[in-house]
């Protein structure tokens, strides 16, 4: 059972080819890193998963169907900027993701943001970047989906921050759910992950799991990162 | 029980190798009931189906056991345990003469000088 499924994906913008010829299968049950440097397609390859772009060439499948309707509601989604109004209440962020999301679990939200003292009455406005990133991520978290995209969910935040995000992303772990995790920072995120996915200049350059690089190869997904992309 | 990984092998096998050490250390002790998965991997900062694999192994291997309905157990078999702990100091022991003898000792030499310690040691 695939969840994520790119045959022959190709995005180009003008004369810029974002992805090219993409092919990419992702299984239940795993946690996936999506790395590549910046302008690699990365985000580019999430939105196109989310119907946010539409292919020049080739496909993109959730569960069996191109995105539209159906796919919105197995696909949760955190972008790479912060999208959530600035004047808004976390109460009425939850009302919010209660109405759209039919999955959306409400009470396993509140109790995430409650550890966190982060109370119903706050404003976004109010919130520091990294309480706002975390509020983000607890919001995405909170749905019970078949597919978390999470675009940066590390980037620009503290290492407490970052091992919070973490442990949540784990905390969640799901088996019939797959989790990709965008992101440059490999070393922080190594650990956490099943699966990588290298992505140079539109390309899959290879797909491996992090026990096997670190067996072959003897060194960290990261140390070989950067031996791929040495510039 | 702190947890550290190196970054030149794969991280089941660091895994694997860590608990067994909390077991013959008594981080873990004989007979105790283990962490659900997913609060070790919690714990260790790592993918719930790494630290799967690594208990399935540590399961084979007879450190730990599962009992169907109430979860994993460290093994009560103090056999196991001691054989284990051997295989930890007898590794112990072969690094600590492959330095030595990087340094230039002489299997004599080194033997010399341990003896020479434990008796510093006593006086103490």
């Amino acid at each position: 059972m695939t969840i994520l499924e790119c045959r022959e994906l190709s995005k180009r913008f003008g004369a810029v080819q974002a992805l090219d010829s993409v092919n990419l299968n992702i299984e239940p049950g795993r946690v996936i890193g999506l790395l590549g440097p910046n302008g690699s397609g990365k985000t580019t390859l999430l939105k196109l998963a989310n119907g946010l772009l539409t292919p020049t060439g080739g496909e993109i499948l959730i569960d069996g169907e191109a995105p539209g309707k159906r796919s919105r509601s197995l696909v949760s989604y955190l972008p790479d900027k912060p999208y959530l109004a600035e004047w808004m209440k976390v109460r009425q962020l939850l009302d919010f993701f209660e109405d759209f999301y039919a999955d959306f679990d409400r009470d396993r939200a509140m109790e995430m943001l409650l550890r966190l003292n982060i109370g119903e009455d706050m404003r976004i406005k109010e919130m520091s970047k990294g309480t706002r990133e975390k509020t983000q991520l607890i919001l995405v978290m909170s749905r019970k989906a078949k597919l978390y995209l999470l675009d940066e969910p590390i980037g620009g935040v503290d290492p407490a921050t970052r091992d919070y995000i973490l442990d949540t992303i784990i905390r969640n772990y799901n088996p019939e759910a797959a989790v990709v995790i965008s992101t440059h920072l490999i070393a922080d995120v190594e650990q956490v992950l099943d699966d990588v996915i290298f992505i140079d200049k539109g390309r899959i350059v290879l797909q491996s799991s992090v026990d096997e690089i670190r067996g072959e190869k003897n060194m960290s997904v990261d140390q070989y990162f950067r031996e791929v992309f040495r510039c | 029980m702190v947890w550290n990984f190196r970054s030149d092998l794969p991280i089941y096998s660091q895994l694997i190798e860590q608990i067994k050490l909390g077991i013959v250390s008594g981080s873990f002790l004989p007979g105790e009931r283990l962490a659900s998965v997913r609060d070790m991997a919690m714990e260790a900062g790592v993918n719930p189906n790494t630290m799967q694999r690594a208990l399935q192994e540590l399961e084979r291997e007879g450190m730990v056991y599962s009992q169907r309905t109430s979860g994993r157990f460290v093994t009560d078999d103090m056999r196991v345990i001691g054989h284990a702990k051997q295989r930890f100091a007898e590794e112990q022991i072969r690094s600590f003469l492959t330095a030595m003898e990087k340094l230039g000792y002489t299997r004599g030499e080194i033997l010399t000088m341990l003896e020479e310690k434990e008796t510093e040691h006593d006086n103490t």
